[in-house]
């Protein structure tokens, strides 16, 4: 049976893959239902959490040549066919079978299905995740991750982009590999702003009530928002810093202001004329322009700072296959093989010399500055400081208190 | 002989209800199991986790442990009550316009249309179509529909009916309009029940002792089809003061509009405070339990329900 084409219409494209992203598959509801319900309900009926150190488990690459990787939707080169190039590529090269699934929605959600097992230390079914930085931090303190040995990835070693070495949860990149970074800055529509946009104050202007959007996570939100009060987030700030910010927000929101809080979903108010600016990350803007054919939207990192963040590769307690995972991480730092990637997925790629290698696959996106930012746009972009975990629990609570205003 | 007859019918004559009764516990039993394990063990899970306390062992964000910490549910009703209070309110809204809209097309196709099976037929797909595309697609047609460049929005405003910086996502309107369009069909199916097996003649009845239309509606038709309504009101109510797709901010509601659903998403799947998801899923369901009962009480249709 062959399967159906892509919808051409970006639109119906669009509705298409939301429909999908809230369906389980078959695959997972099996998997699910077999492992995670009974987990859970047998994890609800102990007393939680323990304290224990994990080790990690016993590697098996030797004899068994596969690895699994969860992944997030649109987030690696895909043909018409739906198939994997670079990861076909891989295969071959090496014999191990990746198992590749589109398994993370949001960081939360994906934790939320795997977590009985990770706190165990048990397999979760991936060999391989892929973390924001923030949430990354989470599974670093709570030791839930196993070592990479980066002594054995000599790709990564020799290109891991320098300003990325060294994360603030995981200083020499011990536990995390960046897969893409990206920025988050403004957003705007060329049509109601032909000018661009410069400073996030812009964006409280009463003229443009309920026509702004802000991205529905407190890293990003409040990385913009703390930067246009003067603060450093990469420097000392706490709690009054914070709670500052948070009043700013808040008014916003109960002025009406803020139309929506959003995730990925701001590209569809920017489509259908619902807002006209956003706090927004670089590669939607990207691929709303490539959708559109021109240049209908425009991005920058705000004059005070924009914000960094990372998606990174990481190894639970319980994968088996430390080896295989870590072939594959390496084979990713490939020049060649980050530049086929970031033709497709748009973000920044943290691979140097992805750039040179760009130049073979398409020159004409070697030179955007949205894919490859050029150093006095990255220096702009900055990352937190480390944030605890009783930081992040109380400003994520925080911030979901006053979205509501 | 003729004693051991009798021994004999009276000792099937008790035998047979039990051999009844234990086909009939045979039978049960997958319902029971299906009951036990999908709805009582989740539900039972649900109260212990609503009472779980911090893990003061470690401060790893979702990490709970089992306690009786019953200052959840202070905190979590001081905390949301006016949520609570705006979904009700949404909810009831979107119920009463349900049935004011719904009532007179299950009328129409209950009664105008009684002996023509074909157009009851075809009315009733027209109800049931929108049941073929998923819900999530249909109300993000609707959120396209009611965008700020969509054609309502803008002629709206180019008769100067909408004020310049107006707008309908994102608002309460929104919200409860896809709400309310959302649930007709669930209103209009349990009334067309009750209405299609409606005897006419009562009507006449009605009419051949001079009551006024007005008058048979409200003392004849209506109470004759209180059963629909009452599970039609109910078939709306329920979902809707749960529901957390329509007003969530990916669809039609905005920061303004979020409703209990969605904070009892927030808080297991973003801020993964399962006790206090728990505590609000339960202090709906309590709540909804409530409303319900009275409302049957009320409408006296207990032995309907």
């Amino acid at each position: 049976m062959s399967q159906k084409p892509e919808p051409q219409d970006p639109r119906i494209a669009s509705l298409v893959a939301k429909a999908r992203a809230s369906q389980l598959t078959r695959r997972t509801f099996v998997a699910g239902a077999g492992s995670a319900s009974l987990l859970a309900f047998l994890a609800a009926c102990t007393p939680g959490g323990g304290s224990k150190t994990l080790t990690p488990a016993a590697d098996v690459s030797a004899t068994e040549k596969t690895l699994s990787w969860a992944n997030w939707p649109y987030y690696i080169d895909q043909d018409e066919a739906g198939a994997y190039p670079t990861i076909d590529m891989f295969e071959k090269q090496t014999g191990i079978a990746v198992t590749y699934e589109e398994a993370i929605p949001t960081n939360e959600e994906f934790y939320a299905k795997v977590k009985d097992s990770l706190l165990l230390g048990q397999d979760i079914g991936y060999d391989l995740v892929t973390l924001t930085d923030y949430f990354a931090a989470r599974m670093v303190s709570q030791g839930l991750m196993q070592p990479i040995g980066l002594a054995d990835m000599p790709n990564a070693q020799a290109n891991l982009n320098p300003g990325l070495l060294d994360a603030t949860y995981d200083p020499g990149r011990q536990f995390s590999l960046p897969w893409q970074s990206g920025m988050t800055g403004l957003g705007w529509s060329t049509k109601a702003f032909p000018n661009g946009l410069s400073s996030l104050d812009e964006l409280w202007d009463p003229a443009l009530k309920g026509k702004i959007a802000v991205i529905d996570q407190w890293t990003d939100t409040m990385a913009l928002i703390l930067q246009s009060q003067g603060v450093n987030i990469d420097g000392e700030w706490g709690d009054a810093e914070y709670g500052a910010g948070i009043e700013v927000l808040k008014k916003q929101v109960s002025d009406g202001q803020i139309r929506a809080f959003t995730g990925n979903d701001y590209t569809e108010l920017f489509k259908s004329g619902d807002i006209v600016a956003a706090i927004a990350w670089s590669g939607d803007i990207f691929i709303m322009n490539t959708e559109a054919g021109a240049d209908d939207y425009g991005f920058a990192i705000p004059d005070k700072g924009g914000f960094l963040f990372s998606d990174n590769f990481m190894m639970p307690m319980g994968s088996r296959h430390k080896s295989n995972a870590q072939d594959l991480m390496d084979y990713y730092y490939e020049p060649e093989v980050a530049a086929q990637v970031a033709a497709y997925v748009n973000y920044v790629t943290p691979v140097a010399g992805a750039q040179e290698a760009m130049q073979a696959i398409d020159p004409a996106l070697a030179e955007n500055k949205l894919i490859f930012p050029d150093a006095a746009t990255l220096d702009r972009a900055r990352v937190f400081r480390q944030i605890s975990l009783q930081e992040d629990k109380s400003f994520s609570t925080q911030f979901e208190k006053a979205k509501v205003g | 002989m003729a004693l051991a007859g009798f021994a004999n019918t009276s000792s099937r004559r008790t035998s047979a209800p039990m051999r009844r009764s234990r086909v009939a516990i045979l039978l049960l039993l997958p319902g029971l199991a299906y009951l036990g394990l999908f709805f009582l063990a989740p539900l039972v899970s649900l109260v212990i986790t609503s009472f779980e306390a911090p893990n003061p062992e470690s401060f790893d964000i979702g990490s709970y442990v089992y306690s009786f910490q019953w200052q959840n549910y202070v905190a979590g009703v001081a905390e949301y009550w006016p949520i609570f209070l705006r979904s009700f309110v949404f909810a009831i809204i979107a119920t009463v316009a349900a049935l004011i809209i719904g009532y007179p097309i299950a009328y129409f196709i209950g009664v105008f249309l009684r002996g023509r099976a074909s157009l009851q037929a075809f009315t009733l797909i027209l109800v049931v179509a929108p049941f073929f595309i998923s819900f999530l697609l249909r109300t993000l047609a609707w959120k396209q529909i009611l965008g700020d460049d969509g054609w309502l929005v803008t002629t709206l405003k180019s008769l100067s009916i909408m004020p310049a910086d107006g707008h309908i996502t994102g608002t309460a309107f929104s919200v409860i309009f896809g709400l309310t369009y959302n649930f007709i069909p669930f209103m209009v199916l349990p009334i067309y029940a009750s209405l299609e097996r409606l005897d006419l003649r009562y009507l006449e009845a009605s009419s051949d002792l001079y009551a006024r239309p007005t008058t048979t509606f409200l003392k004849v038709t209506l109470p004759l089809s209180m059963p629909g309504v009452v599970s039609g009101t109910l078939l709306t109510f329920i979902p809707a003061s749960g529901d957390y797709i329509n007003a969530s901010d990916d669809f039609l509601g905005g920061p303004s509009t979020q409703m209990v659903g969605n904070q009892i998403q927030a808080n297991f799947l973003k801020l993964l405070d399962y006790p206090m998801a728990a505590v609000l899923s339960v202090v709906l369901m309590v709540i909804i339990m409530g409303v319900v009962t009275f409302y049957v009480r009320r409408s006296g249709t207990e032995d309907l329900v």
